[in-house]
């Protein structure tokens, strides 16, 4: 194996035995963690939120979050221990011959000031060029992580550049003094797939090109399989498992491991599942429940009437009664002010939306009780979806008497069955948010909706906030209470192959206007519009291989779309 | 992925919150036992004359007496009621105002909210202390028109307060939610947001319970607050001035009283907002 071959390189890090605390005292960050990386070669460490990973690669730069100390064990960094440094030390290695890449590349330039300066700033302070050598050495990076007009783009200020574009110059930025170690902590999360996969590669790029060694932290799989030449498992601040990337992949150990593994190839098992689906006639015009045509809504008021800004743009769908639409885009496509014009937050100022062929008033305001019982809308962020001073069980309680005006004792055996229904105690109904993790808030806010007894369910993103294997969970859910209760649901994503797995028809977003739209076996199998070819070509798949010239091809699609 | 708070505060910095907090509740509790139990320990009627000479020191009298030759001491406890009791009702009364129109404001939004923000504009740019003197002059000075012309004054700044609280809160998705499903005016500002901002208010209510002390006491040392026979601290020190040129302590007391309240009052609010940074930070609405 080429990971195996290249372990005869020097050791650039090694980490023994690391244990990280909280000062207050509580469950360590980081338990007994140890591993070593050689020149040349790229370790994933992959986990879910909370299991240490970010705080490790952190450490790799000896830097410790505020909060947090380090009780025992050892960081050495090409023969230098980083424990106990001081602090003049950590300044010339930083930079020098380790470096930092974070995951939001916007909140980590200076809107005020120009890139370039920013970009060569780490020569200037370790004085090893001049200001023109350094500009010199950063254009020409620039050319290598194909950045367009090299020479001139770094005159732009942050905000003058795309999101994957700033991405590419915090990657300049950490290569500037060409350092044995690069610390990639979620470089792509933030960004949409299409952009995703141009940054990968020239990311893979500038690592492989050199012996430089790069950690590479994620959560997400697929995006590991291309980048890692050994992947890391991490759990709860402990080592899981750690081993050559083939071997993680193909042939886990730890049952957690598999069960991550799991989670991402039934995805991709789904989209081949979807494909046998597609012969599945399109059902008669009166199962129809919710649908709208010409659907204009947007912000602002222009003045000559209208939205300044329109951020749907004359969109048609329809629903059909049992089913799931996915609705799929990426930022910016208007995929979530539909929802809001749907649910009534948003009144589209062209264009109405029917429920049960009858049209819907555009405002909340002048819905009838039992319409508004029959939508229920469902956010992406779980911690804001939750008034935080109200138990679990006052939140539910409202809603049932809202609707229904059930007397108390009846509304406490409801709580308990609805709270069944999403799978979470009955006891939880006396808990705050704040004593909720991330994927038993989502099941709350289900619960909620479900509390309406409602008939369409609308999905906003609602497990892109979530962990892997939480979110997988929630689908699951969802899919089976839609089965259980004949529930329609319009499930709002950007992530077409999550959304693969549980829609019946995919609806295709791009800026405020519906490019494709069908079942879903024949639009991941048989897309008609470029744009849709370049979401499916754009999300990475576990095949290793994937990646080789997935940015190409996505480089000629995006050049048929003319933007 | 993880967003864990860093812990901000280090620990000795946790126990000189403490001490603050401890002596800052000290003092404000006395002062209320004071207010409440004050008549039973007082040594004199506080207006009877115990003494045919005005300042001076006289058995049983604890600060001497005062420009009528009554019990400054006996004075002191009897005025303390008085000055903490309209302060806290004045208080309230601008909360009760100010919250329900600032809440109103951010949730009507649009011209409500415009001209409720226009009124509390032109409130705002008239000195506290002017809009009063004329209130008192046009109604004259009792009791009740005092806490309402002082409530209704500090409403203003409350209201402000309130609106940038509550319009916060207003885009987090579990308002969106509520509105989704229909709920009124009502209940998404007393169900969903009020409990949501009621720390920083509490915060407020404190320190703006210390700014009414000293605008009550203003008044009444300007001649326009509380009347004779009843007073104030305010009224205390006005009575007493005169012993100032002659070096006496008289008027001294009351104000320190006045002072020693307002302290109080501030540092039991420092306390309880370093104690709620990371969790919605109450120094920030108390302005």
């Amino acid at each position: 194996m080429i990971s195996e071959a290249k372990r005869t390189g020097p050791v650039v890090l090694e980490i023994s035995d690391l244990t990280i605390v909280p000062v207050a005292g509580g469950r360590p960050a980081v338990r007994n963690a140890g591993f070593r990386i050689h020149a040349g070669e790229t370790l994933a460490i992959i986990g879910e939120s909370g299991s240490g990973k970010s705080t490790i690669s952190m450490a790799c730069l000896g830097h410790v979050r505020p909060g947090l100390r380090v009780a025992a064990g050892s960081i050495r960094l090409l023969g230098t221990e980083l424990i106990g440094a001081d602090i003049g030390v950590l300044r010339r290695i930083r930079g020098q011959q380790v470096a930092y890449v974070a995951q939001s590349a916007a909140a980590s330039f200076n809107p005020a000031s120009r890139i370039d300066p920013q970009v060569i700033e780490p020569s200037l302070i370790h004085g090893t060029r001049s200001r023109e050598a350094a500009l010199e050495r950063a254009h020409s990076l620039y050319r290598r992580l194909n950045l367009p007009t090299p020479d001139t783009i770094g005159r732009r200020y942050p905000h003058q550049v795309s999101g994957g574009q700033l991405q590419r110059f915090m990657l300049a930025m950490g290569l500037m003094e060409d350092p044995q170690l690069l610390v990639l902590d979620e470089p792509t999360s933030a960004l949409d797939a299409t952009t995703q996969v141009e940054v990968l590669a020239v990311m893979r790029d500038a690592v492989r090109g050199s012996n430089r060694a790069a950690i590479f932290v994620s959560h997400d799989l697929p995006v590991v399989a291309q980048m890692a030449d050994r992947i890391l498992v991490m759990r709860h601040g402990e080592v899981v498992e750690e081993g050559p990337a083939e071997l993680i992949l193909n042939a886990p150990g730890h049952p957690y491991t598999r069960e991550l593994v799991a989670a991402f190839r039934s995805i991709s098992e789904h989209v081949a599942g979807a494909v046998a689906d597609s012969g599945t006639a399109a059902p008669a015009q009166a199962d129809i429940i919710l649908s709208a045509s010409g659907l204009d809504a947007g912000y602002g008021i222009r003045s000559g009437g209208g939205p300044a800004v329109l951020a749907v743009n004359s969109v048609d769908f329809s629903l059909v009664r049992s089913r799931i639409l996915a609705v799929v885009g990426e930022s910016g496509s208007g995929k979530s002010s539909l929802a809001q014009v749907i649910a009534g937050l948003l009144p589209p100022s062209r264009g109405v939306v029917k429920f049960n062929g009858c049209p819907l008033s555009p405002a909340v305001g002048g819905r009838s009780k039992n319409e508004l019982r029959a939508v229920q809308i469902l956010f992406q962020m779980a911690d804001t979806a939750l008034n935080p001073q109200r138990t679990v069980g006052q939140t539910l309680g409202r809603v049932l008497w809202y609707f229904h005006r059930m007397p108390r004792d009846q509304r406490r055996t409801r709580i308990a069955e609805l709270l069944e229904m999403v799978r979470l105690p009955a006891h939880y109904a006396s808990r705050l948010p704040g004593q909720l993790s991330g994927g038993e808030k989502q099941r709350v806010t289900l619960a909620r909706a479900l509390a309406a007894e409602p008939e369409v369910l609308i999905c906003d993103e609602i497990t892109s906030a979530l962990d892997t294997l939480v979110g997988t969970a929630i689908l699951e859910l969802i899919d089976d209470l839609r089965r259980r209760l004949a529930l329609s649901v319009i499930f709002i994503s950007h992530d077409l192959p999550k959304v693969a797995s549980i829609a019946d028809e995919i609806l295709v977003m791009r800026l405020g206007k519906v490019v494709e739209v069908g079942p879903a076996g024949q639009v991941l199998t048989a897309p008609q519009h470029p744009y849709t070819r370049l979401l499916i070509q754009s999300s990475p798949e576990m095949d290793r291989g994937w990646l080789e010239g997935a940015a190409e091809r996505s480089r000629k699609l995006v050049e048929t779309l003319g933007n | 992925m993880s967003v864990d708070t860093p812990r901000l505060i280090p620990h000795h910095a946790s126990r000189r919150r403490n001490v603050t907090a401890a002596v800052g509740l000290t003092i404000l509790g006395g002062w209320v036992l004071i207010a409440l139990f004050g008549w039973l320990i007082r040594p004199f009627d506080p207006t009877d004359f115990i003494s045919y000479e005005m300042y001076a020191p006289e058995k049983g009298a604890l600060l001497g007496t005062d420009y009528m030759g009554r019990d400054l001491f006996s004075r002191l406890l009897s005025g303390t009621p008085v000055t903490l009791g309209m302060s806290f009702l004045a208080t309230l009364v601008s909360h009760l105002l100010g919250v329900s129109a600032g809440l109103t404001a951010a949730m009507r939004g649009g011209a409500v909210d415009m001209v409720l923000s226009r009124i509390v504009d032109v409130m705002l740019s008239l000195p506290n202390i002017i809009v009063g003197l004329m209130v008192v002059a046009a109604l004259g000075s009792s009791v009740s028109v005092l806490i309402l012309t002082t409530g209704f004054v500090y409403s203003a700044s409350v209201f402000r307060i309130a609106r940038a609280l509550a319009n916060d809160v207003r885009s987090l998705d579990f308002v969106r939610a509520a509105q989704a499903r229909g709920e009124g005016t009502l209940w998404l500002s007393s169900g969903e947001i009020l409990p949501n901002i009621l720390k920083p208010l509490a915060a407020d209510f404190a320190l703006r319970l210390g700014f009414v002390l000293l605008f009550i006491s203003s008044l009444s040392f300007l001649g326009l607050g509380v009347q004779p026979p009843l007073a104030d601290w305010g009224a205390l020190v006005r009575e007493n001035m005169s012993g100032l040129s002659s070096g006496k302590l008289a008027p001294v007391y009351p104000a320190l009283a006045i002072a020693s309240v307002t302290i109080a009052l501030n540092l039991l609010v420092d306390a309880w907002s370093d104690r709620s940074i990371g969790q919605g930070n109450a120094r920030g609405a108390a302005k």
